[in-house]
């Protein structure tokens, strides 16, 4: 094992994936002989020839219109948004094709298409460098969605992403690049170094899709949630003195029910948590699947701490990031409930 | 055998770059059309290059524009405040004041030049890359402070990255940090001028990088179906980033002459002259007003600065590339021309630099005192809620109650 923060494990995953399949294939804006703006794919042109991992124009509806024909064509392409506030201009493209090619065909094509793509907040990147726009993928049939909290499963749900016979959105919250993130920015920043998850194995593993993870176990009350806010939860829990269970959900759909419902059963009390704003919100879903399966054995009603209905405000990023104090007053609130 | 070709920049960090030999071949004498010239008669335009300074600094061939001493000299003063400006903005975000910047550094004449050649009237749609047009239009210095260090004061409340600017009243467009969405909006700012009967044009500017977005191609569309009264301009500075314009699909042919399929005159122009970008922008503005339609101009240009704060040209283009740029420097450039013209002086530059230099200091220190992003005087946290509707609805009401505001 290695320490890898998650660029690096992302880079790793990359090398693994070019090494052992021919037919992967890397490109994005920047991507190539810079090897990115984050440098997830550095080195990687120099090592693999330009061919196997280059630039593009900045057309996001290009890139995922021209990967899908490659991967129609045999090929797997692995591509890169250089930031999900851009992956607008490529949203017909993934919405009307990627998603729906298999079933409008009846399976005659596919399309094994992975997309990567940072997202979130907490760098002082305004609005259009910090939107967590999830759901919107999420509510598309066809479509698997990946928000990814550490460097091991990073790796691990990349590669099994690529592997994968179908189109991927795979989201990694920019915020955590470099280390795991408690909600608070005054506290020294940390790194992923002697982290448990920053140990990654340099050979190829994958993860499977659609498998949470229970971070931490408790008896009190279950945390629901993904990407920055599960170091934000577990710092909340630790926070509240309670015996709190915090699920990574790690893949958003397809969703692991089992591991969300058996946790809610336990407890009886749950908070779902998330970055992206709160209308429409991934949370929602969760919420309702929990209503569904769980009624009886809740002891309160859920809730959910998000990000305000507002775009993402450069000066006030704090005041809109669901930090360490709101998730801790909201555990508070399902406990009296 | 893969076949797959990728493009590749001439030079790359360690590489001596060498544009000896670019232009060979590229017509620099070009005439001056008529202004309802039609696109296909005006192919030269799009492949040579209109210049009007030549490399000695003598003016030559039909662009010469008819432009007074005064406005000569708004336009070099109006260079020199904003590369003052840049130079300052860059250390200060070093310094830890603001999160982000920005420069435009050996790009001034193309905003500033055209906004010279525009009327106050015409709205501009900017990229990121067109401060000039601010100065020149009398933006305040202070004013364009405060939103950078998104302070109490800042026009946008603290909710944009520093040098996305908004003034309506100046007639300048609310910058997007997408790009490429501002080319078709100005096209319907256009649209919408013709429609109402007025004489006000639409300009908008976009990078070489962004004319492979989704908006270009939208925004040509739009203007040639339409005959929108619009000024397309492609900065083309030769770099997106760290991707050469060769990623852009602009190797082997122009950016202008994408006008010429949709139907749109293309002009190629040296950007770093500011007599060239005035002329041109004068007969595009004419021909547009005058009912013919919009005209695509490419400003063939260098970015000198590296793309941002965030980023470090020495990791993909040769560290120098810019001193070899054959068109040299558009403030030079001007300089040159109107000492040698007998209205200005070595003397009177260096005074005009002394005394911008302080100007740009003390508004600096004005607009400190207003605060920082790190000194936390912001507008009201409360702000944040305003504004996503002209009224806001009850969740947001109830959202700003749960923050406690
Ligand atoms: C839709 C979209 N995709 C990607 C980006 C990220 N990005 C910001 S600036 C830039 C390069 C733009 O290059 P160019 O158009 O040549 O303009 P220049 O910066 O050279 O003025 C990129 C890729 C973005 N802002 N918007
Ligand atoms: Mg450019």
């Amino acid at each position: 094992m290695t320490q890898m923060n998650m660029i690096q494990a992302i880079n790793s995953a990359h090398e693994n994936l070019l090494e052992r399949d021919k037919s992967v294939v890397v490109f994005g804006e920047d991507a190539g002989y810079f090897g990115g703006v984050f440098n997830a794919t550095e080195g990687l042109q120099e090592k693999f020839g330009k061919q196997r991992c280059f630039d593009t124009p900045i057309s996001e509806g290009g890139i995922i219109g021209a990967a899908i024909g490659m991967a129609v064509n045999g090929l797997k392409p692995l591509v890169e948004i250089q930031f999900s506030d851009y992956i607008y201009p490529g949203f017909d493209q993934i919405v009307s094709e990627a998603a729906r090619i298999r079933y409008r065909s009846a399976a005659d094509f596919t399309v094994p298409l992975t997309i990567r793509t940072p997202c979130g907040g907490g760098i002082r990147g305004g609005q259009t460098h910090s939107q967590s726009p999830e759901a919107i993928f999420t509510h598309v049939s066809g479509l698997k969605t990946i928000m990814v909290s550490n460097p091991y499963d990073a790796k691990g749900l990349l590669i099994a992403a690529v592997e994968d016979p179908d189109p991927v959105i795979f989201f990694e919250p920019k915020r955590l690049y470099n280390g795991p993130f408690s909600g608070d920015p005054a506290a020294p920043s940390q790194s992923w170094e002697n982290h448990e998850f920053g140990d990654v194995p340099e050979k190829y593993y994958s993860l499977p899709l659609g498998k949470a993870r229970v971070v931490k176990e408790g008896a009190d009350l279950s945390i629901i949630t993904y990407g920055t806010m599960v170091h934000v939860s577990l710092a909340a829990a630790e926070k509240s003195g309670l015996d709190v269970e915090v699920i990574d959900l790690r893949t958003l759909s397809p969703i692991d029910l089992e591991t969300i419902t058996a946790s809610v059963q336990k407890t009886g009390r749950c908070l779902v948590v998330h970055e992206a704003t709160f209308t429409g919100g991934y949370g929602g879903e969760i919420l309702s699947l929990i209503q569904e399966n769980c009624f009886y054995n809740l002891e309160a009603p859920i809730r959910r701490v998000a990000g305000w209905d507002i775009p993402y405000p450069h000066a006030f990023e704090w005041e809109y990031f669901p930090g360490l104090d709101r998730v801790v007053r909201a555990i508070n609130i399902v406990m009296e409930g | 055998m893969n076949k797959l070709k990728i493009p590749a920049p001439k030079y790359r960090p360690g590489d001596a770059p060498n544009f000896e030999n670019m232009m060979v071949g590229v017509n620099q004498n070009l005439s001056k059309p008529n202004i309802d010239s039609a696109p296909l008669d005006m192919m030269d335009h799009a492949l040579g290059l209109v210049r009007v300074l030549n490399d000695e600094g003598e003016l030559y061939g039909e662009w010469i524009p008819d432009i007074s001493d005064d406005e000569l000299l708004k336009g070099l003063s109006d260079m020199v405040i904003t590369r003052i400006y840049d130079d300052r903005m860059q250390v200060m975000q070093r310094v830890g004041k603001m999160s982000f910047y920005l420069k435009c550094t050996g790009e001034e004449a193309i905003a500033v030049a055209q906004t010279a050649a525009l009327e106050d009237q015409d709205m501009c749609f900017a990229s990121y890359r067109q401060q000039g047009i601010l100065i020149a239009r009398g933006f305040p210095l202070l004013t364009m402070m405060n939103h950078c260090l998104s302070n109490s004061q800042d026009i946008c409340k603290g909710r944009q990255l520093p040098i996305m600017y908004t003034w309506s009243e100046g007639n300048y467009f609310t910058i997007s940090g997408n790009l490429g969405t501002q080319f078709p909006q100005a096209v319907g700012w256009a649209m919408a001028s013709a429609y109402k009967g007025e004489s006000a044009v639409a300009s908008t500017w976009i990078g070489d990088g962004t004319t492979a977005t989704n908006d270009f191609h939208q925004g040509m569309t739009f203007a040639s179906v339409y005959k929108a009264p619009a000024l397309l301009n492609v900065v083309n500075n030769q770099w997106a980033i760290s991707s050469f314009q060769g990623f852009a699909a602009g190797e082997g042919t122009t950016f202008a002459s994408r006008g010429i399929g949709y139907g749109i005159p293309g002009i190629r122009l040296d950007g770093n002259d500011f007599l060239a970008v005035y002329a041109v922008t004068k007969w595009a503005a004419e021909r547009a007003r005058a009912g013919h339609g919009s005209t695509l101009i490419e400003h063939f240009t260098y970015r000198a600065a590296a793309h941002s704060t965030s980023d470090d040209p020495s990791k993909y283009r040769p560290e120098n590339e810019q001193e070899f740029w054959p068109f040299g420097d558009p403030i030079d450039r001007l300089k040159a021309y109107v000492i040698k013209k007998g209205i200005w002086s070595e003397k009177k530059h260096e005074a005009l630099v002394k005394e911008h230099t302080k100007t740009v200091f003390d508004a600096y220190k004005k607009a400190e005192s207003y605060g920082t992003l790190s000194s936390g005087d912001r507008p009201e946290v409360s702000t944040i809620f305003e504004d996503i509707f002209e009224q806001p609805t009850n969740t947001l009401r109830r959202q700003r109650q749960e923050l406690g505001i």
